[in-house]
């Protein structure tokens, strides 16, 4: 379908498409087995300018938001969605300080984001904190100058390869919800250190790892906004990052349809074809609307997101659920397509479907995401 | 420095199919691509750039088409195309083509370096790069695999060869053509397809570059084709069998009478 793209988001997609078909699916199979970091391929994005999608041009970007960002994952989703859960990553990361950092922070880190030559990553997560974020036990005490953190961020995408890292910590347990605080942490900071690589279902090529804070001390001003307001800077965060992840399904749910469609074509059974038998027809058909579904969802809850700063959490929500929800459904109606061949590594779509589980699980699960779609119900309904 | 980099715009391989009535190439429906080992001239240029400042110019002969390929090529990097257009240039071999190249680059003037790739992958003839040289009066190296360095206006280069490489050192200004060892060439940037864009590409005609109008095009070629033909294989042929050794004797016994 036509979205009426302007000449330069054409220009986006073109440039993110020729990655995908050039680099990233002739590596993608190699890179899921080997669960190398790709690194190549990264460097292609970065030479291509499109780290600097979503940053403001007086800070070295192309100045685009929410939606000039979702059309290069899309692409790079229908390629490997470990190759675009890397790239994303580097934007979760740098989002805190956007949202929230000072001038001379913005200043100081977002043109190395913007050009690619150094990578970012976002830290919240714990042993004991998932989808309870108040759950966080890292801490950060101040000492003269220099804050020194302590404690273990855990499942962290780009650990060890970023070098820049928003990690949330608390700052003073009494008072709550308004107890935590964001510091950027340098790969090269004392102190810092990384857990080994997680072995992963799917997304292999993505790095994820602990990273372990031991009196781990940074100057005084690396802090990421107020003192206190770490948490309402992770819900932002949170907010514009979502239809990123949602894209992924869009993108990976593309390239599971065109994978089962050529094959469809192609494998005869009976004489024929078997994409001239209706059950097949009907798979296609219907992973066919759900992925056009999607798309235009996200694409619409993306413009609305650049568009209302200040109401976002409601149409990232939904975009997240609909989109990765789809990618699982539409990754196993590809494997059944294929059949046995799918279920074979010498076919994508087995990659596909283990891939497309983490989209409902990562930046907050569907179940998460259903609860903030429903808490702003019920506040959007008080006055019924 | 100060980069010319040829280009050519070329019909894409993997379309071209040969008319079997006439032996010629059919050209009909076929996507026009810039020649494959232009893009690593281009790509080399743009890298020379990178590490040493300077600009790359782009310049082809063609077809207005061919605008379309020298946007490509700034997209890719090259700060400034230019396109020798004229009806007259029509039917052009590689003596004509290597006159009109260069009465443009002395037009253009300033330049350290001079970039081709080694052969077009139409003509595949590889004589527009030492064509080219020995009109403008300058050193000339082909199937060049590697730039080492450029130390005091001499440059280190490699040139591939059968059975290795020859180092040579070669004074600027000088014309290189390029195999496809020598880089990977990039995919274009974000940047550089919005500066493809806008940019004014310098459109020259057979007036502008004050070519003898004799010397243009069919009228100034030297070269007929007769006829395109592949050539049949010719001679006899025999496999030989056994162990290893059985054969290298066998294989030995008969080139024995032959030296
Ligand atoms: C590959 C990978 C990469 C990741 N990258 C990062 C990263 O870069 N940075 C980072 O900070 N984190 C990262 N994470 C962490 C990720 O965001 C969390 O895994 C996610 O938020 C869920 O937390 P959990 O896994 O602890 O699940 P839990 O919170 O333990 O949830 C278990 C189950 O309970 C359900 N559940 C929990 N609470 C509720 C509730 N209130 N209502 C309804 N259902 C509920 C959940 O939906 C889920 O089904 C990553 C995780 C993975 C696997």
């Amino acid at each position: 379908m036509d979205y009426f793209l302007s000449e330069e988001q054409q220009m986006i997609v073109d440039v993110a498409r020729q990655i995908t078909d050039e680099m990233i699916i002739p590596q993608r199979a190699e890179l899921d087995e080997t669960e190398g970091y790709p690194r190549d391929i990264l460097t292609a994005i970065a030479k291509a300018d499109l780290y600097g999608l979503y940053i403001p041009e007086e800070y070295g970007g192309l100045g685009g938001g929410c939606f000039e960002i979702v059309l290069a994952l899309e692409q790079f989703a229908r390629g490997c969605t470990g190759v675009a859960t890397a790239f994303a990553a580097s934007a979760l990361g740098a989002y805190p300080i956007l949202i929230s950092g000072s001038e001379e922070l913005k200043q100081k880190y977002m043109p190395a984001i913007a050009s690619g030559e150094k990578l970012a990553a976002f830290a919240l997560t714990e042993a004991n904190a998932g989808s309870d974020a108040s759950g966080i036990q890292t801490t950060a005490v101040l000492d003269g100058d220099e804050w020194v953190l302590n404690g273990t961020k855990q499942w962290i995408t780009n650990a060890g390869e970023a070098q820049i890292y928003t990690v949330i910590a608390i700052t003073d347990k009494s008072k709550g919800p308004r107890g935590a605080t964001m510091f950027v942490v340098e790969d090269k900071d004392p102190g810092f250190s990384y857990g080994v690589k997680e072995k992963k279902l799917g997304i292999r090529c993505s790095s994820t790892r602990e990273l372990i804070f031991k009196d781990c001390r940074i100057p005084k001003d690396r802090v990421i906004g107020r003192i206190g307001m770490g948490f309402i800077t992770v819900m932002k965060t949170l907010d514009q990052s979502r239809p990123g992840i949602a894209i992924l399904g869009v993108g990976l749910g593309q390239g599971a349809l065109d994978e089962a469609a050529i094959y469809a074509k192609q494998r005869v059974q009976f004489g024929k074809p078997i994409i001239s038998f209706q059950a097949v027809q009907h798979i296609l058909a219907d992973m066919a609307i759900q992925v056009e579904a999607g798309r235009a969802l996200v694409y619409s809850a993306a413009k609305h997101i650049d568009a209302h700063k200040n109401d976002m959490s409601k149409a990232s929500s939904m975009c997240k659920v609909f989109a990765t929800d789809m990618a699982m459904k539409v990754t196993i109606d590809a494997v059944q397509v294929l059949a046995g061949y799918g279920y074979m590594r010498d076919y994508p779509v087995e990659k596909m479907m283990r891939d497309a589980k983490i989209l409902q699980i990562y930046e907050g699960t569907n179940q998460i995401q259903r609860n903030v779609i429903g808490q702003e119900l019920n506040k959007e309904y008080m006055r019924a | 420095m100060k980069i010319i980099v040829c280009v050519k715009q070329v019909p894409d391989a993997k379309d071209v199919r040969l008319d079997p009535k006439t032996n010629t190439l059919s050209r009909e429906g076929v996507q026009a691509i810039m020649n494959p080992y232009d893009r690593h001239a281009l790509e080399e240029a743009v890298r020379l750039k990178e590490q040493h400042g300077g600009t790359v110019t782009v310049l082809s002969m063609g077809p207005p088409q061919a605008e379309a390929m020298l946007r490509e090529a700034v997209s890719c990097g090259a700060d400034e195309a230019v396109l020798v257009s004229d009806r007259a240039f029509a039917g052009a071999d590689t003596w004509a083509t290597t006159y009109t190249l260069a009465m443009a680059i002395k037009k253009i003037d300033d330049f350290d370096l001079i970039l081709c790739g080694k052969q077009a992958i139409d003509g595949d003839t590889a004589q527009v790069g030492p064509g080219l040289a020995e009109r403008l009066d300058i050193p000339f190296v082909a199937y060049v695999r590697k730039i080492n360095n450029c130390i005091a206006n001499i440059m280190q280069v490699e040139r591939l060869m059968d059975d290795g490489y020859d180092l040579l050192e070669v004074p600027l200004p000088a014309l290189f053509t390029v195999v496809k060892e020598i880089n990977e060439p990039r995919i274009p940037s974000l940047k550089g397809k919005m500066r493809a864009k806008k940019i004014d590409i310098t459109k020259l005609t057979a007036v502008d570059i004050e070519a003898d109008l004799e010397q243009l095009g069919l009228k100034g070629s030297t070269t007929q084709v007769v006829k395109v033909f592949s050539p049949e294989l010719k001679g006899a042929r025999a496999i030989l069998a056994g162990t290893a050794d059985e054969q290298v004797t066998q294989l030995y016994d008969k080139l024995l009478p032959l030296l």
